[in-house]
């Protein structure tokens, strides 16, 4: 009797899928190698630096004063708070006063645009889930916090506008008038919003306990902002190491709390967000109520010359994290060596542990809670 | 705990030789600014483990690992916080500057990665231990490390044509 051979089993290795750089879930110019075996990711390695200009290195030939556009184009969703750290690093290298009404304002537009970098962030998440209504309702709030930003700055995007010593205009009673009415609808919209979205069941189903994030590892990596707070660690700089006049506000600072599954996973992720728009709301009505009269601009140097070899690290809350600058001087006009450490970059360096062995679909809906900006990964 | 606390205690615990000196920058009649302790570059490792389990330092936080091109020499800089007792510790190695080389703390802190990569990359500092040290900003075949001081801009074509 002829036995026939029994077939070889099948030699299967994983197959190398390319999320991106042009990809509408990556947020970006991000390359994501996904190593899939069927439908399971095994490895998906983040690939960056498609938007790199070497800021750094820029930052080595130009003045001071003259590197505030560039900030802009970091993490170019918080502008303003860009801007603003690389102001106060500044001020501290070369010991420049800042008027209390420039702090208001600082304060302002800082957590102004907190409001709109985080609708951007829960709006696009819904829109990498299916859902497209909630888009268009948080961008729809989102204009009316850059018509603002507009009636100050000039700018809808990027600013230029916290300067070092201050700001580069005073705010106006317009501005203030539109705030108010802002402030007056968009809790409710934000409740309306939840309904849209955060308590949808669906929602719900794709984003609880996935890709949760433990308190532990999220510290090891250096994760910052609200994806560390989402993980379960109470830390913010604006509480905890206060700068600028934040001691002066009374705000609460949300963490995660596994409301919908494990504590730090997708949904705390994307809930975080909602919270702190709430806690911003609660800043900027004590901050317009307290504006103090004043000048917008403190006294500084036509020329900085900071002192020979000093060193300073200045790191603030941005929406996305702990954005920081490194800088040294050697006495003259431009900085010796700058330093950018971008919440984004130290974010994004988890994705490759966190979304081991996750669904292709789970890794779309991981990325999108990471919130990352290219232009601040690759500076 | 202060910075020269931190230096005593580190100087105490790993020697003169290896722990080498507290320095704060700035000018003295313009104003100081950030503290930072020298230490010895092969001693790198041991101390960032001393210093992330001793419970009087307590450093879990690996904030940001910068590198600097000096004339004399090339210098990483290791900025630590502790989120248990709040506390800054500023480290740094200096290294040759004909072929770099620093010993990684991408065990010690996986947040190490990025930063060594990233320092790789742009200033050609080599992390010895690193567990996947290759460009991470630039592409694999790009020559030169940008940052360094005396690195000459590729030329390209279209600059040329706008007259760079």
């Amino acid at each position: 009797m002829i036995t026939p051979a029994q077939p070889k089993p099948l030699q299967g290795e994983p197959l190398v899928v390319h999320m991106g750089p042009q990809h509408p879930s990556t947020h970006g110019v991000l390359r994501v190698e996904l190593h899939t075996d069927g439908e399971v990711v095994e490895r998906a390695i983040p690939n960056i630096g498609y938007l790199h200009r070497c800021k750094e290195k820029i930052g080595e030939s130009i003045g001071y004063d003259a590197y505030v556009p560039y900030t802009d184009r970091m993490d170019y969703l918080a502008a303003m708070n860009n801007n603003w750290t690389w102001a106060m690093c500044v001020e501290k290298l070369a010991e420049i006063e800042v008027p209390e009404r420039a702090e208001y304002i600082r304060v302002f537009v800082g957590e102004l645009n907190r409001i709109a970098s985080h609708l951007v962030a829960v709006g696009t998440y819904g829109l990498d889930l299916g859902a497209f209504t909630p888009f268009l309702h948080a961008f729809r709030e989102r204009e009316m916090t850059l018509d603002i930003l507009e009636e100050l700055s000039g700018g809808r995007l990027c600013f230029g506008y916290v300067r070092i010593g201050g700001v580069a205009e005073d705010m106006t009673a317009r501005a203030m008038d539109m705030t108010r009415r802002f402030l007056k609808q968009f809790r409710a919209k934000l409740d309306s919003f939840n309904e849209l979205l955060s308590f949808n069941h669906i929602f719900i189903k794709r984003t609880a306990n996935i890709g949760a994030l433990s308190g532990e590892q999220a510290i090891a990596y250096g994760i910052t902002g609200p994806m560390l707070r989402a993980s379960g660690v109470d830390w913010d700089l604006r509480r905890d190491e206060p700068y600028s006049i934040y001691n002066r506000f009374e705000f609460d600072i949300p963490v995660g709390q596994g409301l919908k599954g494990q504590v730090g996973d997708n949904w705390d992720r994307y809930w975080i967000r909602i919270r702190e728009m709430y806690e911003s709301t609660r800043i900027l009505e004590q901050v317009i109520d307290g504006f103090p009269e004043g000048s917008h601009m403190g006294k500084v140097p036509a020329v900085l010359r900071p002192p020979k070899d000093a060193e300073v690290y200045v790191r603030t809350e941005c929406p996305r994290g702990e954005l920081a600058f490194y800088m040294i001087s050697d006495g003259s006009k431009v900085p010796f060596r700058l330093k950018a450490r971008g919440p984004s970059f130290c974010n994004l360096s988890v994705f490759e542990e966190l979304t081991r062995d996750m669904l292709i679909a789970d890794v779309v809906a991981t990325l999108g809670t990471f919130d990352v900006v290219m232009g601040e990964v690759d500076r | 705990m202060e910075h020269i606390d931190l230096y005593n205690l580190l100087k105490e615990r790993f020697g003169e030789e290896t722990v080498l000196e507290h320095v704060v920058t700035g000018d003295p009649a313009k104003g100081l600014r950030d503290p930072f302790i020298l230490i010895r570059c092969e001693a790198l490792p041991d101390i960032c483990e001393f210093l992330k389990t001793d419970e009087r330092t307590r450093f879990d936080l690996l904030h940001c690992i910068s590198a600097v091109d000096r004339p004399e020499y090339f210098e990483s800089v290791y900025h630590l916080f502790s989120m248990l007792l709040r506390h800054w510790a500023i480290l740094k190695v200096r290294t040759a500057k004909t072929d770099p080389h620093v010993p990684s703390v991408a065990r010690i802190w996986p947040a190490a990665d990025w930063h060594e990569r990233e320092a790789y990359d742009l200033m050609g500092i080599v992390y010895d231990g690193h567990p996947n040290l290759k460009r991470i900003l630039l592409p694999d075949e790009w020559e030169g490390h940008p940052l360094r001081k005396d690195y000459t801009f590729p030329e390209h074509e279209h600059l040329r044509e706008i007259g760079l």
